[in-house]
């Protein structure tokens, strides 16, 4: 096992912790991406939409941060210095699964962060079946594409 | 002061994004092959995630309201229903098929290719489409 790798997603793990909690702390919002991004693109709530472009901000700033540092503080698989990996399909396959993705967090309230993260955090029945849902189907999924069909991804 | 708050928060987020490797999908797509050669990094993002809200938490919810707002806005809904487990598995299928979930698509665009271009693009009008049938 890679316990550089390992250890690299604990801190990295910790530091989201500490990220959800301060929202909470600060603004009293849940952690979640798709529902700070989701609600400030196709509603713009006004008054409550400043602190959301900045929390986006951020959110990209972060590994432009560590790309700035340099070093070897990303943890891209066998790609040491990296911090963004490639994608692991074309447009078309993106596409779809982009699609899936908004359409999927839209209508479930939620994603890795808000249900998974902040939800479970929150002992949140609903985040509880959602992440078990998503993660199953997830898992399910890879194994039909590298498995079953035995390409792509 | 809400800005700069949400920004400290965005940056923690996307730091801890980059630094645990989520920004890369076959971090996450190893995860997600348990049937290969598994990578158990998520697991450990998604602990130390997960412990680590659960103490902040409580000790935020110790105070009555947050520093910069007028009430903690939590969901209160348990019951389970349709919308919430069939869009869990609509995104379980897409985060299958990209290893992208919304966050690490987002703070990967430092990084921009056309592949991942077309998956926010997608994202953001499936975050439309989900608004549209909620509404109807």
């Amino acid at each position: 096992m890679d316990w550089t790798a390992s250890l690299q997603g604990l801190i990295g793990g910790i530091l989201i912790g500490l990220s959800a909690t301060w929202l909470m702390a600060t603004l009293g919002r849940i952690a979640g991406i798709s529902g700070i991004v989701g609600n400030l693109v196709t509603q713009r709530p006004k008054g409550d939409s400043a602190w959301r472009v900045t929390f986006v901000l951020g959110l990209i700033s972060g590994p432009l941060l560590l790309m700035a540092l340099g070093g070897d503080l990303g943890n891209v698989v066998g790609r040491p210095g990296a911090v963004v990996g490639e994608p692991a399909g074309g447009v078309a396959m993106m596409l779809l699964a982009g699609l899936l993705v908004g359409v999927g967090t839209g209508l479930g309230s939620g994603c890795t962060s808000g249900h998974g993260v902040c939800g479970l955090a929150r002992l949140s029945p609903r985040s509880l079946a959602a992440t078990g849902v998503f993660l199953g189907c997830a898992i399910f999924t890879v194994y039909i594409v590298r498995h079953v069909l035995g390409g792509g991804a | 002061m809400r800005t700069l708050m949400g920004y400290i928060a965005g940056l923690l987020f996307g730091l801890g994004l980059a630094i645990s490797g989520m920004t890369d999908p076959a971090r996450v797509l190893g995860f997600l092959d348990i049937a290969g050669n598994w990578d158990p990094t998520l697991m450990f993002v998604l602990g130390g995630a997960v412990i680590t809200t659960f103490i902040g938490y409580r000790l935020v919810f110790k105070r009555l309201e947050p520093l910069w707002g007028d009430a903690f806005q939590l969901p209160t809904r348990q019951d389970l229903d349709a919308k919430l487990l069939g869009g869990a598995a609509l995104f379980g299928i897409g985060w299958g098929l990209s290893g992208y979930c919304p966050g690490p698509a987002i703070a990967s665009i430092g990084g921009l290719t056309p592949p991942l271009f077309a998956m926010l693009i997608a994202m953001v009008l499936g975050w439309f489409a989900a608004r549209r049938l909620s509404v109807s």
